[in-house]
């Protein structure tokens, strides 16, 4: 990045004609990106899918050992998240950097909150073996039950992972903004990372029906 | 073209779109206290959809943005579909032998 563009006061990249094309181009990046995000958990999804079809019993017996109160708990947390970090958008539109700064720290507590429920879910699975593959060593009435903690771990593993890179990504912008870095004219890298925790709050909207209540 | 100011949601947009999407989570526990055989699943992702959408068209903005990102998005779910389709298809239309999988 040059030093010499002054985004602040609508000064583009000099490849582009205007501050306006340089953000759409960021953003159509960024959609491009989640539309492979999407295929990427969407294999995932169609294998939670198959397996299901194939081993019904084993999802009922695999959902009971889920707690369903932590799993809404972690629902509510990435939900408000996304309010948070659409208003930190929406401030920043607005020139009230302090609100942006303000709202962008709360969703990195949500993120903070949502792992650290997602860890004691794990610990608890984890302490009662029921780890998938080899590392499985809880009783079992079905034959395929560790198929669904493959499942379980395998969705809700990758998408911790997203949340995790999430937190850093948030953090990152926060602290551009506090510097003074963003304004009404220029903020493409928060709607940036807005629009990929957005994503990350869709897909467990999903995961969370599918894993914790059907 | 010569105007680029981007749109700005109110800010009571946010928190109703926020509040609809509590009360579907509610319904999405609520309904699975029930036992409708196959269609909780159905009615599972039906709502999840719903979800879905608000946190597409409002928080993130598609429904006042450029089309073309919609499209984009619209295109990732319709590979999926092909995926999940032709997936669901083969597996239950195979003829099982005496072993499992």
């Amino acid at each position: 990045m040059s030093m010499a563009v002054d985004h602040l006061n609508g000064e583009a990249l000099h490849h582009f004609p205007d501050a306006h094309t340089e953000f759409e181009a960021s953003k159509l990046g960024i959609w491009l990106f989640l539309c492979t995000e999407i295929l990427m958990f969407g294999g995932l999804f169609v294998a939670y899918f198959i397996f299901h079809g194939l081993y019904p019993e084993a999802f009922v017996e695999g959902a009971k050992y889920t707690d369903w109160k932590l799993g809404a708990a972690n629902t509510v947390v990435l939900l408000f998240s996304s309010l948070t970090i659409a208003l930190a958008v929406h401030f920043l539109q607005k020139d009230n950097i302090k609100a942006a700064a303000v709202n962008l720290a709360i969703t990195f507590g949500c993120a903070a909150l949502f792992m650290l429920i997602k860890g004691i879910e794990y610990s608890h699975k984890i302490h009662e073996g029921l780890l998938p593959g080899r590392w499985f060593s809880h009783a079992k009435e079905a034959q395929e039950l560790p198929t669904y903690f493959a499942i379980y771990f395998t969705t809700t593993g990758i998408h911790g992972l997203h949340v995790l890179i999430g937190m850093a990504l948030i953090i990152w912008v926060f602290i551009r903004t506090i510097r003074g870095g963003f304004n009404s004219r220029y903020y493409t890298a928060v709607e940036g990372v807005a629009l990929y925790w957005h994503l990350v709050d869709l897909v467990w909207i999903f995961l969370f029906p599918l894993l914790y209540l059907v | 073209m010569s105007d680029h100011k981007h749109h700005i949601m109110p800010l009571k947009v946010y928190v109703s779109v926020f509040a609809c999407l509590l009360v579907l989570t509610v319904v999405t526990v609520w309904v699975s206290l029930f036992d409708f055989g196959k269609l909780n699943m159905w009615i599972a992702m039906f709502v999840a959809s719903i979800k879905a959408g608000l946190v597409a068209m409002y928080f993130m903005q598609l429904k006042y943005d450029n089309r073309l990102y919609l499209y984009i998005l619209l295109a990732g779910f319709a590979f999926l579909a092909l995926l999940l389709g032709v997936t669901v298809f083969d597996i239950s239309t195979r003829v099982m032998q005496s072993s499992t999988l």
